[in-house]
């Protein structure tokens, strides 16, 4: 079969199930834009560069243009659009953590995993994680007070 | 309201990913292109063969530039698809449209042409040389505009000269004169959404175009200009735009977009850059060479200043002209000097070619001036900042075109350098050995800019009231990020004295429902945008007025716009609110006056004048911003390696009128500034080929390389602008080059005067190599 055979795709994406008709070569990228019309996720280099494309997989961030659609049957893949609410998205918000908005989205799903998974993460750590994206408006700095600040939370509450 | 610092009326679009771009308005039976591109920076083409692309399923189309006009804004040098020739590697050749993105790419890669190799220039002073291969043989024929001096029979796109003063009594009262040379390539703005468009002809003959753009207007009049179409049939929709630092100020891929509907007749099509083609087949940030001789008294008042700027335009002239005359505009940077001589080049080289890059030539001079002027202080053994503020620039002086200073057009440089003194505590230390290895350093700078627009480009704005009482405003200035459209929404609630959140901002531009601002570039979005809000304010307070004096039975002269209704002035019990008058009144029995309220404002900078072609003389901006620029590095003498530790700068921008948003310009031009001086440059190979169009090798700043930024305000308004506030949506950028290089030049103890500062480059300028 080759790689440009379509097949029928199971996917779950934000809670809910879907069944897609792609190819295998399709990036989940590729088909969470095209097929689902979650435009969310941007590509900005289809290289893993980047890190605009940003999603996660069972709740582990990776970038959605490196990855086949047929990679996540039978994972959870929660895309910017799920996110409802999340103090992250708030922050940003709140800290002008963007300007122009277009890698708001891969940041922000990189940074909503980094505070779920890492609540007591260290300066190191919050680097290794968000180096990972570029952001060409802000300063970074930004970014870095909007996630400081939801660790701040998340430390305060749990004292 | 002013000064407030309001979340941008798009921000929750932006966090929940409902924001929309170009790229992400899909639509059935939208057809897709793929350029063809070519692998040589400078060749002939002898032959194309797409018969085989037109095989593969799905491919509708193959465009190539047979018979197309030549487009470019100042000098038509430039055909949209290269056809006898092509002059960069990754100078679009063909589109292949087809069904699907995969089936255009495909069949692009089975386009075959036959090219035949020519010598290539790769740099301004090689394309300078009498033996250099010309890269334009018809320069001499080329349609241009009434402002641009093409040199035929050399690779002179257009030349700049500013002759100011005496020359030979500069020089003549000249103690001490030093004189240096510095250089950069060519490099990208690297928006992180690559720029994109699509086209649909309809049968009626309308032209509607959605691109990621910072000029719909000027798309509009371009295809008309170009290629004969009614302007009025064209229409340019332009959503959120995902960053444009100048690079989506060209038009480009929207003439391709054009061209490839016109193709499939009249199909939408789609275009849209993969990275590697924004890189380097999109317009680039320019590179330039530069010598600059200064002199001055033994006690550091500078009397002379000959600058030679060589901008590496690229291949093509486009809008590299109108940079490279910017860059002469402000060439001494914010100093008083009488006698100045400058020629600004705009250079034909088979290199990518040239569009704006955040500051419009301006970071580039600087980064020549501000070196000039720590080599000068070191020869003259005074302090770097002193040496600044005795020649800084004031009310009563005159800039290198010859316009008089006064306290409104010019900002307080003196009063930044001060700010900027203490925010660093320059009078501590300026330079400290920490042990045998490890070496800390501030290098400083100073710098100014103006804007260069068309002295009749305009702006204009409308605001239509809602039953509520609540006004929608629109606005031609584009969202590229800058938080332009919020800033223009508090303007208005500044003025109708309303809650911002009754404003509701169009965010969308449409070439044929929203009224034209230029373009959104030049850090003018806010002035003349701000300017055409007020007028519009204006014209609906008038309106309301009116129907209020009816309805309340009083002179108009007596009411007063505000807090949601129309009130008399000496008694606001007696008022009517603004939502029983927003669409007229009715009288209880029936009776009807007046309708929807529908303000129209605009406004077009006033007095502006192009340069003289001898001497430069002319008025080309309405103010300028003046900043004072710091970096802190520590820096490693054994490998070349440094951190950045802190970046300052300190902007007088009249007023502030968004704090947050302000401090976010600043600071992320700063962040810029640092990345393009310390890393990016584009590399290239000796056939001019670019080898690093890739964000992984190309490598801007990351996450946890930013240093701590310090950004500050001085206030000194310029009393045409809205309360006051001055351009600063560039100016941020513009000193930091040239603040690094001179940090590190101070820590590595020999003058760094090519960019970017790799450590190998330190280590090279060390070793002499």
């Amino acid at each position: 079969m080759s790689s440009s055979s379509k097949c029928e795709i199971p996917l779950t994406v934000n809670g809910e199930k879907y069944s897609v008709i792609a190819r295998q070569a399709d990036t989940l990228l590729f088909v969470l834009r095209n097929h689902l019309g979650l435009t969310g996720a941007k590509p900005g280099c289809l290289n893993g560069d980047c890190g605009a494309c940003t999603v996660l997989m069972d709740k582990t961030p990776i970038k959605s243009c490196m990855i086949l659609a047929i990679e996540a049957i039978g994972k959870s893949v929660t895309t910017i659009e799920g996110l409802r609410d999340a103090p992250i998205q708030r922050a940003f918000v709140e800290h002008f953590a963007f300007q122009c908005g277009y890698c708001t989205p891969g940041f922000i799903m990189n940074a909503h995993a980094l505070v779920e998974s890492t609540p007591n993460a260290s300066e190191p750590i919050i680097e290794k994680w968000l180096e990972s994206n570029v952001c060409r408006c802000t300063s970074y700095f930004e970014i870095e007070q909007a996630v400081k600040s939801v660790l701040a939370e998340k430390q305060a509450s749990k004292d | 309201m002013i000064g407030k610092s309001v979340i941008r009326k798009e921000a929750w679009d932006k966090v929940t990913g409902r924001a929309k771009y170009t790229h992400d308005k899909l639509q059935q039976g939208m057809l897709h292109a793929h350029l063809v591109t070519s692998p040589y920076a400078h060749a002939l083409i002898h032959e194309i063969h797409f018969e085989k692309a037109l095989s593969v399923p799905g491919v509708r189309a193959v465009v190539t530039g047979k018979g197309l006009p030549l487009t470019g804004e100042d000098l038509r040098d430039r055909p949209p698809i290269a056809f006898d020739k092509v002059r960069y590697h990754g100078e679009v050749v063909a589109i292949v449209v087809a069904d699907t993105p995969i089936q255009a790419e495909k069949g692009a890669n089975l386009v075959q042409i036959v090219y035949e190799p020519l010598p290539t220039v790769g740099s301004p002073r090689a394309a300078l040389q009498a033996d250099a291969p010309l890269i334009h043989e018809n320069l001499g024929s080329y349609e241009k505009n009434d402002h641009t001096y093409p040199e035929p029979n050399t690779n002179i796109a257009h030349r700049t000269k500013i002759r100011k003063g005496n020359m030979e009594k500069g020089w003549s009262e000249s103690e001490v004169v030093i004189e240096t040379s510095v250089a950069f390539s060519p490099s990208d703005h690297l928006a992180m959404e690559t720029r994109c468009a699509t086209a649909e002809i309809f049968p009626d003959g309308r032209i509607e175009i959605t691109a990621s753009t910072q000029s719909p207007f000027m798309i509009k009049k371009l295809i008309s200009t170009y290629f004969g179409e009614d302007v009025g049939k064209v229409v340019v929709h332009t959503p959120l735009v995902g960053g444009g630092y100048g690079g989506k100020a060209p038009v480009q891929l929207e003439l391709l977009a054009y061209l490839a509907s016109k193709a499939v007749r009249g199909r939408k099509v789609s275009v849209w850059n993969t990275r590697e083609q924004d890189m380097i087949t999109s317009p680039v940030h320019i590179g330039m060479e530069a010598t600059v001789k200064l002199g001055c008294t033994k006690d550091g008042m500078i009397k002379a200043a000959e600058i030679l700027f060589l901008f590496d335009g690229g291949a093509y002239s486009d809008k590299a002209i109108d940079v490279t005359r910017a860059a002469a505009v402000d060439c001494t940077g914010p100093y008083r000097i009488e006698n100045v001589w400058c020629d600004s080049l705009c250079i034909y080289t088979n290199h990518p070619y040239a569009s704006p890059f955040r500051s419009f030539g301006h970071c580039e001079q600087a980064f020549a001036i501000e070196r000039a002027m720590d080599i000068l202080a070191e020869k003259l053994g005074m302090d770097k900042l002193e040496l600044r503020l005795k020649n800084a620039i004031l009310p009563g002086h005159t800039t290198p075109t010859r316009v008089l200073l006064n306290r409104s057009n010019v900002g307080n440089l003196p009063a930044c350098i001060k700010r900027l003194r203490e925010l660093i505590q320059w009078d501590q230390w300026q330079r400290i050995e920490l042990n045998a290895r490890t070496v800390r350093a501030k290098g400083v700078s100073c710098s100014w800019k103006t804007s260069t627009i068309d002295t009749e480009a305009s702006s204009g704005a409308i605001v239509t009231f809602n039953p509520d009482g609540s006004v929608n405003l629109m606005s031609g200035v584009v969202e590229i990020g800058t938080g332009s459209k919020t800033v223009l929404a508090q303007i208005l609630a500044g003025k109708l004295k309303m809650d911002i959140d009754d404003i509701h901002v169009k965010m969308d531009i449409d070439t044929q429902s929203t009224p034209e601002h230029w373009k959104t570039v030049a850090s003018r979005g806010t002035f003349m945008g701000g300017r055409a809000v007020l007028n519009a304010a204006e014209d609906a307070i008038r309106q309301l007025k009116a129907i209020a004096a009816c309805v309340l039975r009083s002179p108009i002269e007596d009411l007063e716009v505000g807090y949601g209704k129309v009130f008399v002035r000496d008694d606001p019990a007696i008022f009517i609110p603004i939502k029983d008058i927003a669409y007229g009144y009715k009288y209880p029995n029936g009776n009807a006056i007046g309708g929807q309220i529908i303000g129209r404002g605009n406004y077009t900078l006033r007095h502006l004048t192009p340069l003289d072609k001898e001497t430069g003389a002319g008025k080309p901006g309405p103010e300028w911003t003046v900043c004072a620029h710091a970096v802190e590095i520590e820096f490693d003498k054994r490998d070349c390696t440094y951190q950045i530790l802190k970046a300052v700068s300190v902007v007088d921008v009249g007023e502030v009128l968004n704090w947050k948003a302000a401090i976010g310009q600043i600071i992320g031009a700063m962040s810029m500034g640092l990345s393009f001086a310390s890393r990016e440059t584009f590399l290239f190979d000796r056939y001019e080929r670019v080898l690093n169009p890739q964000i992984r090798t190309y490598q801007p700043i990351r996450f946890g390389e930013h240093p701590e930024y310090i950004a500050d305000f001085i206030k000194t308004p310029q009393i045409d602008a809205p309360y006051g506030a001055r351009g600063a949506g560039e100016h941020g950028l513009i000193g930091i080059p040239a603040a690094l290089a001179n940090a590190l030049s101070i820590a590595a103890g020999v003058p760094l005067n090519k960019l970017p500062l790799f450590p190998e480059q330190i280590w090279r300028a060390q070793k002499g190599k």
